[in-house]
């Protein structure tokens, strides 16, 4: 299985330097996505191979490449098997999408060399069985990812997000390495295999939990870490966004899954409640600044925020019930988060791709000057409309099962001994509960003012369907969106060897169970069953629409002719995405946001239009680095003086150095 | 005849060591060129009865190098730099003599001192040289700093050059390959450095530094 991988990741590379020698060519298009379309497919393929049938604990590969002593090892297990999977399905829908979408690139030289190499980096990330290897793919990974954030550099605004996600990035991999380092200890062992077992102090673990928080969660995009991710997602191109949204923020969650779960072992009972505290603020917070936005790929790319913080939760969760040594539990809350980070990235990337073809067809990200785009691109708001029933949480799709893992599992608190945590999961629920909540307003706001109503603008009045491709892959993603609702117990059947491997307990198996019903914990505690509430939903809707459309539509019907709310019939009458997210505005972001409404209204004789302004600021920008910035900017001013020293001072100052150091080793004890 | 080897290699490294504090205080550039090439033949010297007593006849070939180049070749073209540049009978001010020996001082026992401490198992042989050798370093680059004139700044690189060589000759299975790589890289840096000091007088009617820090509109 591994050579398999390998071997693709291997052929992605190829094809990256396919993409630079045939970038501008018109052929270089179907070619690389064509070749990273197969490769990824192949491995998919080997990676759900690998979670069928784990392979045996030998099939490590060592490559002579990296630190000539240790080499680059290759393992893979069944938690990496199923991030494997994950990355190569989103990535083969990404290739399918970009067949047809990267029509509409009009640099395809900038997109082309880095998308292959990109995917190669997250696999080998996921892959990589020792430190250095692991960084190494990291950084490749990001490094292939920034480079395609800044795919349309000439943007201002492109260029701000590219250098703030690389700033990100480089803090982000300094915690990792300061945490593999300490992980590796001053013996050096930088294999996975010798960080695994290794007896480690309380201070040591927590230093390590933190770091690993740190440098996973930067890229993971946990607040307050996320600022880059909002501003990078978006600006890449939408094939692209949906691969960093919906993909690369789970290889990061695989970093923090593999450090803390599988290499340091037995953490304090309190750091899971750490975990839960950002996770749940990750969660509620990324929803409300995803409720305030009016781009939407920038909303999207906030919800992953949301999304990332349910993940953290229910990992959060799993570390607290594995630190108590109930490894039901704690195997349930893991599976929650597995099963949320693939239900993510189907869904993430389904949005992500709508999105994108939303863009190509009207050019316009910003969804006040969208709407009626339902009549213009049917399938595409079908199909976005699935993604947002999804990621809102709702039966019978795949958002809702996994929600409704992580909530049985946060009903299983009051067993834990601590007080602190019993005192505390229900709350970080109730959090969990609001961001669903808010989810849900969010994505009815999307979809509402993006494809229902009138047209806003005269771009979203001429748009016209995307092309097939595109179609086809939101369509593949929509029906696994749909399938893993339906199924689930085949899902988490699947993941059972992963739970095992990293908190030691499985959940029951579903398989047994009849109709496809799932049963967490016990048949008398809960169960639900999709298939059942699919055919209820089917059947209800469809009698719904049959007695609407039999006795209501075809009636003539008298109305007041001002009614509806339109009393003028211009299109800027419609509710706005601004009034629909006014109400939740004033309720959490006065608070959260320091958002405040001001009305300018003309005095009566004066034919000027009243306005209302609205001024928010983001509290972690403005708290945390916006000094951080400045202190940075303050020294670097200090620092310039460096830059005009006459040739004496600069060799004065390396002999300065010099003996300084000397001085070092002399009186060092 | 042990004793005997290391004290004459003591004796060769120590005079080394002595001549670059003779370089740091010449205030003329014919004298300091004199002393340089003193260094330099010490310097083989030093190589050579290292190269008797490692038994190492690679050896030789680096002294024959040090010989020719940096004790003949190197001191005569810079004596015609010097001459044609015009500047034979300028009288460099290198701040206090006194100070500038004390801080030489200061550095040999520096190097003395965290030598001494780092290479305890290192043969007595060995140990010294470096000591010595890392001494030179230190006074070439002190020599750089103090200077203001480009010619005595190239002089100053040369001998901190110097103790890099006998650091090389000391430190037993160093390959021939890279003594003479490093012997030519330093003719080609004075090769580069003597075509830059001609076009610095081109441009400036001077080689002291001085001029390049003021056309750069530094204030001092």
């Amino acid at each position: 299985m591994t050579v398999v991988s390998l071997a693709c990741v291997a052929v992605l590379l190829a094809t990256a330097v396919v993409g630079m020698a045939a970038g501008r060519h018109p052929a270089g298009r179907p070619l690389v996505y064509g070749l990273g379309l197969v490769a990824t497919v192949v491995a998919f393929g080997s990676a759900v191979a690998a979670m069928v049938a784990p392979p045996a604990a030998a099939s490590e590969v060592v490559l002579p490449l990296g630190l000539p002593w240790l080499g680059a090892h290759f393992r893979i297990d069944a938690l990496s098997a199923f991030f494997l999977a994950v990355v190569n399905l989103g990535a083969a829908f990404a290739c399918l999408y970009g067949l047809g979408y990267g029509r509409h690139e009009e640099a395809p030289h900038r997109v082309l060399p880095f998308l292959p190499a990109f995917l190669a980096g997250m696999n080998l990330v996921v892959m990589a069985a020792d430190a250095f290897g692991f960084l190494l793919s990291w950084e490749f990974m990001s490094l292939a990812s920034w480079a395609l954030v800044l795919a349309h550099h000439r943007d201002p605004e492109n260029g701000h997000a590219g250098y703030v996600y690389l700033v990100m990035a480089s803090f982000g991999t300094l915690a990792l390495l300061l945490t593999l380092g300490l992980l590796a200890g001053p013996d050096g062992g930088y294999a996975f295999a010798a960080m695994r077992g290794v007896e480690r102090e309380a201070g040591m673990a927590t230093l390590v939990l933190v770091l690993a928080l740190i440098g996973a969660g930067s890229k993971a995009g946990l607040v307050p870490l996320h600022v880059w991710l909002p501003l990078a997602h978006p600006a890449a191109p939408s094939h692209v966004s949906a691969l960093m949204s919906g993909v690369m923020t789970k290889v990061a969650i695989y970093g923090f899954v593999r450090i803390v779960f599988d290499l340091l072992g037995p953490s304090p009972w309190w750091s899971g409640m750490v975990v839960l505290a950002i996770g749940g603020a990750s969660a509620v917070l990324g929803v409300l600044y995803a409720l305030m936005q009016t781009d939407l790929k920038r909303l999207l790319a906030y919800s992953t925020i949301e999304n990332v913080g349910i993940v953290f939760v229910a990992l959060g969760l799993a570390l607290a019930f594995r630190s108590n040594g109930m490894a039901l539990a704690a195997a349930l809350a893991f599976t929650a988060a597995l099963l949320h980070v693939l239900n993510h990235s189907l869904f993430k990337s389904l949005l992500f791709f709508g999105a994108g073809a939303v863009l190509s067809a009207t050019h316009e990200r910003n969804v006040e000057r969208l709407g009626g785009l339902i009549h213009r691109m049917p399938a595409t708001s079908a199909l976005f409309l699935v993604g947002c029933v999804a990621i809102s949480a709702l039966p019978p799709l795949n958002g809702f099962v996994s929600e409704w893992l992580a909530f049985q599992a946060v009903l299983q608190s009051p067993e834990l001994p601590q007080w602190g945590l019993r005192i505390m999961v229900p709350a970080v629920g109730g959090l969990l509960a609001l961001a669903a909540a808010l989810a849900g307003a969010c994505f009815v706001r999307a979809f509402g003012i993006t494809f229902l109503g009138r047209p806003r603008s005269a771009a979203a009045e001429a748009a016209h369907e995307v092309d097939r491709l595109s179609i086809a892959a939101m369509a593949g993603l929509g029906v696994l969106c749909l399938l893993a609702g339906i199924l689930p117990g085949t899902l988490i059947d699947a993941l059972a060897p992963a739970a095992e491997l990293a908190v030691g307990g499985r959940m029951p198996a579903q398989q047994a169970v009849d109709w496809l019903t799932i049963v967490p914990i016990a048949e008398s505690r809960s169960s639900y069953n999709g298939l059942l509430v699919f055919l209820f939903i089917a059947a209800s809707a469809s009698l719904a629409v049959l007695a609407i459309h039999r006795f209501a539509s075809r009636a003539v019907r008298r109305a007041p002719a001002w009614d509806c709310g339109f009393p003028v019939p211009s299109p800027d009458t419609q509710y706005t995405a601004g009034s629909f997210a006014q109400p939740i505005r004033r309720v959490f972001a006065s608070m959260a946001f320091r958002a405040r409404e001001r009305v300018e209204m003309p005095p009566p004789g004066d034919p000027r239009p009243a306005r209302l302004t609205v001024e928010m600021h983001d509290p972690v920008w403005d708290w945390l680095y916006a000094p951080v910035a400045a202190a940075v900017g303050w020294i670097a001013d200090r620092m310039n003086r460096l830059q005009f020293l006459t040739i004496r001072r600069y060799l004065g100052m390396v002999f300065l150095s010099l003996v300084g150091l000397l001085m070092v080793i002399a009186l060092w004890p | 005849m042990g004793d005997l080897t290391f004290d004459i290699a003591h004796m060769l490294a120590g005079g080394l060591v002595l001549l670059s504090f003779v370089m740091l205080y010449q205030d003329r550039l014919y004298a300091l060129l004199n002393v340089y090439a003193l260094h330099a033949v010490v310097l083989a010297a030093s190589v050579a009865w290292q190269a008797f007593a490692q038994d190492a006849p690679h050896l030789y070939v680096t002294a024959a190098i040090a010989l020719a180049f940096k004790a003949v070749v190197i001191p005569t073209a810079l004596h015609r730099i010097i001459r044609r540049l015009g500047i034979h009978r300028e009288i460099e001010t290198v701040g206090g003599v006194g100070p500038t020996m004390l801080a030489g001082m200061g550095l040999v026992a520096l190097s003395l001192a965290v030598m001494l401490r780092i290479t305890p198992e290192a043969e007595p042989l060995a140990r010294e040289d470096l000591a010595f050798a890392l001494s030179v370093v230190l006074l070439g680059l002190l020599m750089m700093v103090t200077r203001r004139n480009a010619v005595s700044q190239v002089v100053g690189f040369m001998s901190l050059e110097n103790g890099l060589v006998l650091a090389a000759a000391g430190a037993k299975g160093m390959p021939l390959v890279v003594e003479i790589s490093v012997a030519f890289s330093i003719l080609i840096a004075f090769i580069v450095i003597g075509i830059f000091l001609f076009r610095i007088r081109e441009r400036f009617d001077t080689v002291d530094l001085h001029a390049l820090d003021r056309f750069r509109g530094e204030r001092r």
